[in-house]
């Protein structure tokens, strides 16, 4: 091994990798825990919507000009980005909740389960269809140099990443402002501890299970362009492998837990980073679900999950 | 609006000749009821009687197969259960049913739901109403007494400002003390005007803070009189009051 591998620098500098990565894996995360939160099912077509976010972003992009041509200012160019594809991705995950989940609302669970794997199928071969199997590139490097960015000590923090970890703890922010201080973030509470009861106060439940994949859906939505942005490869299989560390990120911090799927995504990204830097890239998937076993042998609710409340 | 002689009052509830069923289970049989603005009305019956199942068809969790219910001069037998709690019903569920992760403040706020956002003029009333709640407004529901977890059922209810509070076995599994205090309370609402059905296994204690009472036998009604009439008979007291 070289003195890179071993230096302080080296290891800093993958930790903003993983953090940065972290950061997306939280956001489609949430998306998992929300919905299993309100709904108790795993909306396995979650990892699709994601890719279709990030594939909203890039034809954003192209649309404004592409990179190189920019009709707008490049930050302007970003935020239209961004706007485009959560309103996207969260009118997406609408149409799926009516469309795949509320017809079998009342079904056993395996049924809203296997049509998730369906609605999967349909977006990840829809978008094969529609934009081909190419791999599409952000390209982002031609407007947004690579060298701007932060330099602590031998580690450099480069713009992108930085854009996309302060957005990604403003959308954190944002949610659980909505989730704690809005009436229908607390319905949205009451109804996963107990939808009868919600049901008495009035609530609507559709209403708020549309919420709930709305915003869920626009988070997978941003994470799309976030990854497109500093990994900036965007194909219609992408949403698989994601969805997956997203949901393992999920079951990890505790499912439904929204502070658990914060801390399991972030957990996931340092893991695969740091494995990938002093392993071997290939080990990174693994580890994903090497941590996903060993969570689940030492504490099976995930590491926040919340403890089977006693009713008195 | 009609000027009316205040001791015509009208009606709030009727509830008219109504059927349901648990599947080919016939629950209640041609049941009909009324309750008065401003009226305490109590439903006494032994267990498995149709009591909760009464209250239930009222807020449209069980659907009436035959009759009608209306509700402050509308027609509710179709409506959503969430549609009758916006036109003023409000319900204290059997246990309660607190939202238990969340603190007393945020099971409070959600009672309000349906006028949209929380008036702060409604949490203080109920803070007064119950100071405790104000000391506790942080504390998480699922840590509080049951008596305490009462005043917070009680206090969610009123967050929507209803017309019609429905209260299912508000005694059960308190202490006898919280018993007594629990129908104080009740009491000082039907002093402020509260229009309240009390569904009640206890039905000395209904009996002692209510206007009118119908008593359950197996899905149908089968004695009705106000509550001092209905305290002194016979067969009620032989059957439920244990005198």
């Amino acid at each position: 091994m070289d003195n890179g591998v071993q230096s302080v620098d080296y290891f800093g500098q993958q930790m903003v990798n993983g953090i940065t990565l972290g950061g997306v894996y939280a956001l489609i995360a949430l998306g998992y825990t929300l919905v299993y939160g309100v709904l108790q099912i795993l909306n396995f077509a979650h990892g699709d919507v994601y890719m279709i976010g990030a594939f909203i972003g890039f034809f954003v992009m192209v649309g404004l000009g592409g990179p190189s041509h920019a009709v707008v200012p490049v930050a302007v160019m970003i935020f239209i980005m961004f706007a485009v594809s959560m309103l996207g991705s969260g009118l997406l995950g609408i149409v799926i909740e009516k469309f795949a989940y509320r017809p079998l609302r009342n079904s056993p669970r395996i049924a809203p389960l296997i049509s998730a794997l369906g609605v999967s199928l349909l977006l990840q071969n829809g978008a094969l269809l529609l934009f081909s199997g190419s791999i599409r590139s952000y390209d982002t490097s031609s407007f947004v140099p690579i060298t701007a960015g932060i330099h602590l000590g031998g580690v450099t923090i480069d713009g992108m990443r930085i854009l996309v970890l302060v957005l990604a703890l403003i959308l954190m922010f944002g949610l659980s402002r909505w989730v704690n201080g809005t009436q229908v973030g607390r319905a949205m509470r009451a109804i996963a501890f107990d939808r009868d009861a919600a049901i008495m106060m009035g609530i609507n439940v559709d209403r708020v299970i549309m919420w709930t994949f709305f915003v869920g859906s626009a988070l997978a939505g941003a994470a799309g362009v976030m990854v497109g942005l500093v990994f900036l490869r965007v194909y219609s299989y992408m949403g698989f492998l994601a969805g997956l560390k997203g949901f393992t990120a999920a079951v990890v911090g505790g499912i439904g837990s929204i502070p658990g799927a914060m801390l399991g995504g972030v957990l996931l990204g340092i893991a695969e980073s740091m494995t990938s830097a002093y392993l071997s890239p290939n080990f990174s998937d693994a580890i994903t679900f090497l941590l996903l076993i060993a969570v689940m042998l030492i504490k099976p609710r995930g590491l926040l999950g919340r403890r089977a409340i006693v009713k008195v | 609006m009609t000027i009316q002689d205040p001791a015509v009052k009208e009606t709030l509830l009727s509830v008219e000749g109504v059927d349901t069923y648990y599947g080919s289970i016939h629950i209640l049989q041609k049941l009909s009821l009324e309750i008065k603005t401003g009226e305490l009305v109590c439903l006494l019956g032994g267990n498995a009687c149709g009591k909760s199942t009464t209250l239930k068809t009222i807020l449209g969790l069980v659907p009436a197969r035959t009759g009608s219910i209306h509700f402050a001069g509308i027609d509710v037998t179709k409506k959503s259960t969430p549609d009758r709690i916006k036109l003023g019903m409000a319900v204290v569920p059997e246990n309660r049913r607190l939202f238990a992760p969340m603190t007393v403040l945020e099971n409070l706020q959600i009672g309000a739901y349906v006028r949209g956002d929380p008036d702060p003029a409604d949490l203080d009333r109920v803070m007064t109403l119950f100071p405790k709640l104000a000391e506790r407004r942080h504390q998480l529901a699922g840590t509080l007494s049951g008596g305490e977890q009462q005043m917070v059922a009680v206090g969610r209810a009123l967050m929507s400002r209803p017309r019609l509070l429905l209260m299912d076995e508000p005694s059960m599994g308190l202490a006898p003390r919280l018993v007594e205090q629990s129908f104080e309370m009740i009491a000082e609402l039907h002093r402020d005007g509260v229009s309240m059905l009390l569904v009640e296994q206890n039905a000395n204690m209904a009996l002692s803070v209510a206007d009118r009472g119908y008593v359950l036998q197996t899905g149908r009604i089968v004695l009705t009189g106000p509550a001092s009439e209905l305290s002194s008979h016979d067969e009620l007291r032989r059957a439920y009051l244990g005198r």
